[in-house]
């Protein structure tokens, strides 16, 4: 007993110094944790528990809400198949049934050598070269049968992640449309030159001309929420960049870490200057996890630079740095105060607003709290000026957005536009064909049909994060609705009643469509619970849950009414169904192992 | 307003003086009204996660419990339409967990049955879920009922806040969230909860039950028998 707490420490002290025994650090230490010892040990919670004056039933309460945490063996190799609709769509669920039967193991389960497990995961983020996987938290795109039964041997020869090939490591940009950002020749150092020779409070005046909104989708004015934050008592302040880019179908936020991270940095460190922040947190999404040395390298550079650290460029009242925490597998940290919970090494549940974050963020301090590309865009204004951005876009919607395109297209990738562009040319650009539908802003934004393709990207009409998923003719649209309610119910927080239970209730509501036992009754019950999860959810999260159904009832309603298969109101339970079990078992399928029933053409 | 006259709010057309700091579900327990509630308990922290004391605020629907009140601010609360919500809430509660009153040791002390007494539920209506929740029978004196969790978290903050103890918390996420004690085990017994916690006495359903003591008051003559909830939210259980 004591010689394993021993080997525990072993590993674990270090991490524990690293992160100077901060409490606040602890998803940070679980997540370091976990990556040494393939799970957390229950003698590492002992440990942890003891170093970080922590109890640890809280410990296991925060390590058990986010999806990327084990706390009991769950292999040396941990296949996650990225599960979005877009995944699913380029055939993820053969290519799961194929390694599963290649390597004996059951979905969800550990393999019984304890060598592997195989199991589904949320959007990885990956939906213009998908399907997409994980293992061992590290990103592997453009999934084949070739690629797969390759995977397989390499894991029956026990080959480490690390000296697999590096093909399959490759992560392509796409980026298919240039605009003012994606365009720009940035210069490190030279936004905050230009915010030093113009002034701090000029420079905030700029970001409030140019009537930048954030582009996490909420359209919140980027310069009151710095000009709240400035103004706010408190005696740190904070600037948090949210790069827990979880809404399924987006994807730009990896693709402008990858190129501009020094940019989206930047930005960082104006707001920090104007707001009077000394530190600053980038939160980013586990599923990002093969970014993170390479932000960190630029973040190094900036530090050598003196862009970053003590004294920056040479103004001894200037002390700003960042650190990067990683997130671990939970859409509801993309929630700002959510975000804010989790950086405090919590569960993340969202808070109570208000307050909000710019008066009572980390730690109850004053903090910012933006998306990576609102960062980036408050750089282009600090060089060029707020009236120039404002020219650009439209009256309510300044700058360009850039679009995460996915789905039914030749073209999929990053595509940056100014804002009022319409979704038609959008779909021209892209090499779409045939299409049937468009979801914009991921689940929990709208799905659109060929008579709204008109409709212009922008916070008066459709406001988005970034995702723009394409559906052609052939994609039954019911399912793809089926899918997003499925991901809402895996990744409601839980802690308020009508999100916990009623994304359940949805996804059952949805499977018993699909298998055949709907009626007019379960129509009308579903949108008792939208009104229900709209009006007493205790975020948006639970507000928008039901949006995906409601938008394809709307406009695909024959994708509904082919599944009603009753017209009065049956149940879910099938008890020939229940059966199946039991056919498994005995290997039977004959007609003696089914209950006589009539099979009504569906 | 004149200064020294107090603040007010109107909850179903009822005048409702309030305090500076006070939430309205607070406001309004002080005047004596009732606001259907689980997870608020006036001794703590408002929490506001079962949602059931929603209110329509100068027509805005939010949890009671947070809400602070603006002078003047028009809150509706018995309404038909709110009163469905909060049916359709509890029916949620019931069916997510495995609630059978009949025998059940806190039937007619419990708020959740009282309630859904006191909004007419007459069925769960929704599909069971029926969870597989094991029963914590190992410490001498205390039982766990899981299966009667609705995930309120006052043991959490009753342990918490005022025992210092962080005997109980929440895991999992979602649907799959539910209550762990602080031990390695993962049981009561190696815990250092005892009777004389707070926490042992704040359960709003029947989870929290302490043995050998089961049916000394006998159905029938319990709080909410004698009484509906909206009379006395929160009474002193007999025998307890």
């Amino acid at each position: 007993m004591v010689s394993q707490i021993n080997t525990h420490a072993e590993y674990l002290d270090p991490i524990l110094i690293h992160h100077r025994h901060n409490a606040c650090d602890l998803l940070q230490i679980l997540i370091a944790a976990q990556d040494h010892y393939g799970y957390i040990h229950s003698d590492a919670i002992d440990h942890l528990s003891e170093q970080l004056q922590l109890p640890r039933s809280k410990i296991e309460g925060v390590a058990g809400f986010y999806s990327f945490l084990y706390l009991q063996p769950n292999g040396e190799y941990r296949v996650l198949f990225s599960d979005n609709i877009t995944d699913r769509m380029l055939g993820n669920t053969d290519l799961m049934e194929s390694m599963c039967g290649q390597l004996w193991v059951e979905p969800g389960k550990l393999s019984e050598d304890g060598l592997l497990s195989i199991n589904t995961t949320s959007c990885t983020g990956m939906c213009d070269q998908g399907p997409a996987m994980l293992v061992n938290n590290i990103a592997i795109n453009r999934l084949t049968h070739e690629r797969v039964n390759a995977i397989c041997e390499l894991i029956r020869e026990r080959v480490p992640v690390s000296a697999w090939p590096a093909m399959f490591f490759a992560i392509e940009d796409n980026i298919q449309r240039r605009d003012i950002l994606l365009s720009s020749d940035f210069q490190s150092g030279s936004a905050l030159a230009a915010l030093l020779q113009r002034g701090t409070v000029e420079t905030l005046q700029e970001v409030k001309i140019s009537k930048l909104r954030g582009r996490g989708g909420a359209g919140f004015s980027t310069g009151s929420k710095w000009e709240f934050c400035r103004a706010a008592m408190g005696e740190q302040h904070y600037v948090v960049c949210n790069a827990d880019e979880g809404e399924p179908g987006t994807f730009k936020d990896r693709v402008l870490l990858n190129n501009f991270a020094d940019m989206v940095f930047e930005g960082m460190t104006l707001c920090a200057r104007i707001i009077g922040a000394e530190k600053g947190f980038l939160y980013l999404r586990g599923e990002y996890r093969y970014l993170l040395e390479h932000l960190q390298a630029v973040l190094q550079h900036r530090r050598q630079q003196n862009l970053l650290g003590n004294g920056i460029l040479g103004l001894s009242d200037f002390n700003f740095d960042i650190e990067i925490h990683l997130g671990a597998g939970a859409y509801i940290c993309g929630e700002e105060s959510a975000l804010i919970e989790s950086l405090e090494g919590k569960r993340g549940t969202p808070r109570n607003r208000p307050p909000f974050p710019v008066t009572h963020g980390y730690l109850n301090m004053p903090t910012v709290v933006n998306n990576v590309e609102t960062f980036a865009a408050t750089c282009l204004i600090s060089l060029q000026g707020g009236a120039w951005y404002a020219g650009i876009g439209t009256d309510t919607s300044s700058g360009t957005k850039i679009l995460s395109v996915s789905g039914d297209c030749e073209r999929p990738g990053l595509y940056e536009y100014p804002f009022g562009v319409t979704v038609a040319q959008v779909l021209s650009d892209c090499g779409a064909a045939d299409t049937q539908a468009v979801q914009i802003s991921g689940p929990s934004g709208v799905c659109i049909a060929p008579d709204e393709f008109n409709r212009r990207i922008a916070f008066d009409d459709i406001p988005t994060a970034g995702a723009f998923m394409v559906f052609n003719q052939s994609r039954d649209m019911f399912e793809v609705a089926r899918n997003f309610v499925h991901f809402f119910k895996h990744e409601s927080c839980g802690f308020c009643t009508p999100c916990r239970v009623g994304t359940s209730l949805l996804s059952n509501m949805m499977d018993k469509l699909a298998h055949g036992h709907g009626s007019p009754y379960d129509f009308a019950e579903i949108e008792k619970l939208n009104v229900l999860l709209q009006s007493t959810s205790h975020c948006g999260l639970g507000h928008s849950a039901c949006n995906p159904v409601l938008d394809t009832i709307a406009r695909f309603r024959p994708a509904y009414e082919m599944r009603l298969a009753h017209k009065n109101f049956v149940p879910a339970f099938d008890l020939d169904h229940a059966l199946s079990q039991a056919r498994q078992m005995t290997g039977r399928d004959d007609t003696g192992a089914h209950l006589e029933r009539s099979h009504e053409s569906k | 307003m004149s200064q020294n006259k107090q603040a007010s709010f109107t909850l179903d057309g009822k005048t409702i003086p309030y305090a500076e700091g006070q939430t309205i579900i607070q406001a309004a327990m002080a005047a004596g009204e009732y606001i259907p509630h689980l997870c608020f308990n006036p001794e703590f922290k408002p929490h506001g996660s079962c949602k059931l004391c929603t209110v329509k605020a100068n027509g805005r629907q939010t949890a009671s419990c947070t809400q602070q009140p603006q002078p003047g601010m028009v809150v509706e609360s018995d309404t038909t339409e709110i009163n469905d919500e909060r049916r359709a809430l509890l029916q949620m509660l019931f069916v997510e967990g495995n609630h059978f009153c009949p025998s059940c040791e806190k039937s007619g002390n419990c708020q959740l049955q009282a309630t859904a007494y006191e909004l007419n539920m007459m069925s769960p209506h929704f599909d069971q879920f029926f969870p597989d929740r094991p029963v914590d029978a190992s410490h001498p004196e205390y039982l766990l009922d899981f299966n009667r969790c609705i995930l309120c978290s006052l043991c959490v903050r009753a342990s918490r806040d005022v025992d210092g103890k962080n005997v109980f918390a929440l895991s999992g996420r979602g649907i799959k969230s539910h209550l762990i004690v602080n031990a390695k085990s993962g049981r009561l017994a190696d815990t250092d909860f005892t009777g004389y916690d707070k926490a042992a006495h704040v359960c709003p359903v029947g989870v929290i039950l302490k043995k050998r003591v089961g049916f000394t008051v006998p159905i029938g003559s319990r709080s909410f028998d004698e009484k509906p909830i909206s009379a006395t939210p929160h009474p002193t259980v007999k025998g307890a």
